[in-house]
C-alpha cells in the first residue's frame, strides 16, 4: 500500500517522462486491441454474408455408369427417410442456352432446371404466380419460374410476366411466378435477380442429357453439415462402390476454410502489433533505468536510512508496473474507442473483442514488471556510499 | 546472541580492532585507513578531526555500516559488522545509527514529515505510529508547521533541523553528524550546534566528523586522524593545548 503511494507519487512528480513511457503501452495496447477487432469484426460481416451464400447447402456431383447410377427418385426417397438431418434436395441441371421474347434476347439470364423445393433452399419468396409443382416435374411440363429483373426487363413488372410465353432454346415456356426482388443494389443482366427455373424433368430432356448428374441437398443445422457430408459419401459410396464417380461438397467448408484463413491473419497482425507492446516494453526499461541513475541518490539515502534490497526492488518494480498498468488502461480506452470509430468508417461493425483487451493488458503489465525489474535489480544493487556521492 | 550479552554500560558501544581499508588506485595501494583501534561508549560526544584525504571519511562510512573494512572487527553494540550482509548492514544502520548529513540528504519529493518517517517505515512501524513519533521529532526540533512543506521550501538551518529530526526519528544508539555546520552560515551553525550538544546532554552517543578543529573543540573528545592513522585521542580540552 505504502509502496503504492510512493509509486505514484513519483509518477505525478515526473509527468512528463512517465507520459513518454506511457505513451509506448498506450499505443502498444491500443494497436493490439484495434487490429484484433477489426480483424474479427471483418470476420463476422465476411461469415454472414457467406450464410447468404447459404452455408446449408451440400452439392453433390456423381457420374453415372451403365451399371452403377444414382436414380433421383431413390435419392429423393433417402433424403426423406432422414429428414432429422436434411431439409430439402433438388436435381439441378444446367441448360446452357439463350432466353427469348419474341426477337428479344437475354443473353445474360442463368437458365437452369430444378426441383419445386429449389424455392425452400434458396429461401426465397415468391413475388406473383405459383412456384413449380411436383406435376410440372413428373410431366416435364414447359414452364418457368423467373428472377424479379428477367420478368421486370422483358415485361414490365412481375403480375405482367406471369401467363406471358417465352422460348428457350426455342421451346415455348410459360411463365407460371415471378421471384422476389433478391438484391437491392445491383439490379443488372447477369445479376442475383436474372435467371429462369424450369423443371430440372424438362431440362433433362430437351439437353437430352438423360440422367440428372448434380444435386443440391440442405440441412437443417449448418452446425450439422459435416455429419451431413459423411452421410451423403456413405451413402454414395454405397452405390457407386468408388469414390472417384461421386464428389460431395459442403458450402460451409468454404466458410471453415475462411475461418481459419482469417484467424491465422488476425494471430499475424496480432503478432505485429504485439512486436510494439515488446518495443514499449524496451521504452519502459530504457525509462526505468534512467530513472535509476537519475535517482541514485535518493537511492543511496534510502539505503542509508536502513532500506533493504528487497524494499528498493518493490519500489522500482511497483513504480513499473503501476506506469504500465496506468498505460494499459489508457490503451485499452484509446483502443476501444478507435476500434469502433474506424468500424464505422469502412462500415463494419466492430466491438473491442475481450480476449485482445485481456491480453493487451495483461501484456503490459506483464512487461511493466519483467523489464521493471533489471532496473529495480540495478537500483538495489548499488552501494549506498557510492550513491550517496553521485550528484 | 552477542548482541543479547551487550552491556552498554560497562563495554564500549563502538569499539574498532586494527581497521584497514586499502584501495587500489592502479598499481599502487592506498591505505585510507591504516590500522585505527578506536573505543566509544554510550553517552559520549566525540569529534573525528581530521583534513580531506585523511581517511576519516572512510572511518565515519565504516563506523556508519556503510562500508566494510578490508580487514580488521567493527564491533558496534557487541556484533561485529565486518562479515556482514548487505542486508544485514542495512538493518544495522535502520535500528543502530541516526545519520545528520553535510548536505542534509532529504528526499525532495517527500514532504517534511514523511523525510523524517523514512527510517521508521524501512524498520516496519505502522502508518499512524509512525506520523506520530515523527511528528514528536519535528517538535523537538520545532517544525511542526512546516510538516507539510517540501524540503526547498525551508532554509538551509531548517533543513539541517529536519534531518536532525529523521535522524532521531528510528531511536538510534549513535547519531553521526558530516559535517553537520559544513553548508550553514555560521550563525545557524551555532545554532544546529547547540541542538547537537543538547541531543547529547540528553543521553545521546554522538560522533562527529569534522574537517574544522574549532568546530571539534565543541565536542567532549576528540580523535585526530592523519594519514589513516589517529594521531591524537583526548579531552577537547587537551586538544585545545596542542
Amino acid at each position: 500500500m505504502e509502496s503504492f503511494k510512493m509509486a505514484l507519487r513519483s509518477i505525478a512528480g515526473n509527468k512528463m517522462r512517465s507520459f513518454l513511457t506511457m505513451l509506448g503501452i498506450i499505443i502498444g495496447v491500443a494497436s493490439v486491441i484495434m487490429l484484433v477487432s477489426i480483424v474479427h469484426g471483418y470476420m463476422n460481416s465476411m461469415i454472414a454474408s457467406f450464410s447468404d451464400m447459404g452455408v446449408d447447402q451440400i452439392n453433390v456431383y456423381v457420374t453415372n455408369t451403365a451399371s452403377r447410377s444414382l436414380d433421383t427418385d431413390e435419392f429423393y426417397d433417402y433424403i426423406g427417410e432422414h429428414s432429422d438431418l436434411y431439409a430439402y434436395m433438388t436435381p439441378t441441371a444446367d441448360m446452357p442456352g439463350n432466353l427469348k421474347n419474341g426477337s428479344e434476347s437475354m443473353s445474360y439470364t442463368s437458365i437452369g432446371g430444378y426441383s419445386e423445393d429449389y424455392l425452400n433452399i434458396k429461401g426465397y419468396k415468391l413475388q406473383a404466380g405459383r412456384n413449380l409443382s411436383y406435376s410440372d416435374m413428373v410431366n416435364a411440363n414447359k414452364v418457368t419460374v423467373m428472377g424479379y429483373y428477367t420478368a421486370w426487363y422483358m415485361f414490365g413488372s412481375a403480375d405482367a410476366a406471369v401467363g406471358q410465353k417465352v422460348k428457350i432454346n426455342g421451346n415455348v415456356f410459360e411463365i407460371i411466378g415471378v421471384v422476389e426482388k433478391q438484391d437491392p443494389t445491383y439490379f443488372e443482366a447477369g445479376g442475383m435477380d436474372d435467371f429462369a427455373w424450369i423443371p430440372y424433368s424438362t431440362a433433362a430432356k430437351i439437353s437430352k442429357s438423360g440422367r440428372v448428374s448434380n444435386f443440391i441437398v440442405s440441412v437443417r443445422d449448418p452446425q450439422r453439415s459435416e455429419e451431413a457430408t459423411a452421410d451423403l459419401e456413405n451413402y454414395l459410396d454405397s452405390i457407386f462402390m468408388s469414390s472417384d464417380l461421386y464428389s460431395v461438397y459442403a458450402n460451409s467448408s468454404m466458410l471453415k476454410e475462411m475461418n481459419s484463413m482469417i484467424s491465422r491473419l488476425s494471430l499475424m497482425l496480432g503478432g505485429i502489433a504485439g512486436i510494439s507492446l515488446l518495443v514499449a516494453g524496451v521504452g519502459v526499461m530504457n525509462i526505468m533505468l534512467v530513472s535509476v541513475t537519475e535517482r541514485t541518490r535518493e537511492i543511496g539515502i534510502r539505503k542509508a536510512l536502513g532500506a533493504k534490497r528487497m524494499a528498493i526492488m518493490i519500489q522500482f518494480v511497483i513504480e513499473a508496473a503501476v506506469t504500465s498498468t496506468i498505460g494499459g488502461i489508457i490503451g485499452i480506452i484509446v483502443g476501444s474507442a478507435f476500434t469502433s470509430v474506424i468500424g464505422t468508417a469502412i462500415g463494419i461493425k466492430c466491438t473491442p473483442t475481450i480476449s485482445a483487451v485481456l491480453i493487451s493488458f495483461s501484456v503490459s503489465v506483464g512487461i511493466g514488471l519483467i523489464f521493471g525489474y533489471m532496473p529495480a535489480r540495478r537500483a538495489a544493487k548499488l552501494n549506498p556510499i557510492d550513491a550517496l556521492r553521485s550528484e | 546472541m552477542e548482541a543479547a550479552k551487550f552491556d552498554a554500560c560497562t563495554e564500549p558501544l563502538i569499539s574498532l580492532r586494527g581497521i584497514y581499508k586499502i584501495y587500489k588506485m592502479g598499481d599502487e595501494e592506498v591505505h585510507a585507513n591504516d590500522g585505527i583501534d578506536l573505543d566509544i561508549y554510550k553517552g559520549e560526544f566525540v569529534a573525528i578531526v581530521g583534513k580531506s584525504g585523511s581517511g576519516k571519511s572512510t572511518l565515519m562510512n565504516i563506523i556508519g555500516a556503510l562500508d566494510v573494512p578490508t580487514s580488521g572487527n567493527y564491533f558496534l553494540g557487541g556484533q561485529d559488522t565486518s562479515s556482514m550482509s548487505d542486508n544485514e548492514l542495512a538493518e544495522v544502520r535502520n535500528h543502530m545509527l541516526g545519520f545528520i548529513f553535510q548536505q542534509y540528504n532529504l528526499l525532495p519529493k517527500l514532504s517534511i514529515l514523511e523525510n523524517v518517517e523514512l527510517p521508521l517505515l524501512y524498520q516496519g512501524v505502522k502508518a499512524v505510529e509512525r506520523r506520530e513519533k515523527a511528528m514528536r521529532e519535528l517538535e523537538k526540533v520545532g517544525l511542526t508547521d512546516k510538516a507539510k512543506n517540501k524540503p526547498h521550501q525551508l532554509s538551509g538551518g531548517q533543513q539541517q533541523r529536519v534531518s536532525i529530526a529523521r535522524a532521531l526519528a528510528g531511536s538510534p544508539s549513535i547519531i553521526l553528524a558530516d559535517e553537520p555546520t559544513g553548508a550553514l552560515d555560521s550563525k545557524t551553525s551555532k545554532e544546529v550546534l547547540s541542538y547537537i550538544k543538547q541531543l547529547n546532554s540528553e543521553g545521546n552517543t554522538i560522533v562527529m566528523i569534522t574537517h574544522d578543529p574549532t568546530l571539534a573543540m565543541q565536542a567532549r573528545r576528540v580523535v585526530q586522524i592523519m594519514d589513516g592513522k589517529i594521531t591524537f585521542d583526548g579531552s577537547s580540552e587537551e586538544y585545545g593545548k596542542l
